[in-house]
């Protein structure tokens, strides 16, 4: 799966997006940033707090329960900040 | 009449709008935001989630000709470095009276505010930079167009 990062959160793991092979028991977004929390330190830093993040699932905005399917790729983001 | 568009040069709210002027309607309102000098903020800096930015923004712009009766709407948003005094961001509604242009101006920049992936960092003179965090009052204000 293609994971997608912005500002603080892309800082913080220091790429602005990566490729992982996702385990199967993976079911909800929040089951897989926890997992995404464990691969390094910096993960953990940027992805402890899931209720401070903000989640897209293939570019549509969704919240932290929302069920993975077949979503091609998982954005990762702190709440935003335009206009 | 739908417009969106994302840019890395400097925008000039009168040119954004000029589309709109010509659709034959009595009304045109528009809001332009500006970068604020907000305790020695130098500039700020926009990044945005290209792709997903501007299916929001359009997906905004149809919410709100689905409510109000318009006969065009632009939405342009700055990215990269802006300085103090810059637009970041104008919205324009074009309509044959003025109540449904002033408030679907209203609501897409509320909306923007809190549905469109942008994020925001500050930049200061003396060299140093902090990431804008989001207000709970522009959350109220997006709410009070549910």
């Amino acid at each position: 799966m293609k994971l997608v990062y912005f500002a603080s959160v892309r800082e913080a793991i220091g790429v602005s997006s990566e490729q992982r092979d996702v385990p199967e028991d993976m079911h909800t977004v929040s089951d897989l940033v926890a997992w995404l929390a464990g691969q390094s330190e910096e993960h953990a830093s940027a992805l402890t707090q899931q209720s401070r993040l903000r989640f897209a699932l293939d570019q549509n905005m969704v919240a932290v329960d929302a069920i993975l399917g077949n979503a091609q790729e998982l954005a990762i983001f702190p709440p935003v900040t335009g206009g | 009449m739908k417009l969106v568009r994302i840019s890395c040069a400097p925008i000039q709210p009168e040119r954004e709008l000029a589309a709109l002027a010509g659709l034959g309607g009595g009304a045109l309102s528009s809001f332009t935001g500006i970068v604020r000098d907000d305790g020695g903020v130098t500039a700020i800096e926009l990044e945005h989630y290209s792709g997903m930015t501007e299916a929001c923004l359009y997906g905004l712009i149809e919410a709100a000709t689905a409510r109000w009766s318009l006969l065009g709407a632009a939405i342009t948003h700055r990215v990269g470095i802006v300085s103090v005094g810059a637009p970041v961001v104008v919205v324009g509604v074009a309509s044959l009276h003025r109540a449904e242009a002033l408030e679907a101006t209203a609501f897409l920049i509320d909306r923007l505010k809190t549905d469109a992936p942008f994020w925001k960092r500050e930049h200061y003179a003396d060299g140093t930079a902090k990431w804008v965090e989001a207000k709970a009052s522009d959350d109220a204000r997006s709410n009070r167009w549910a």
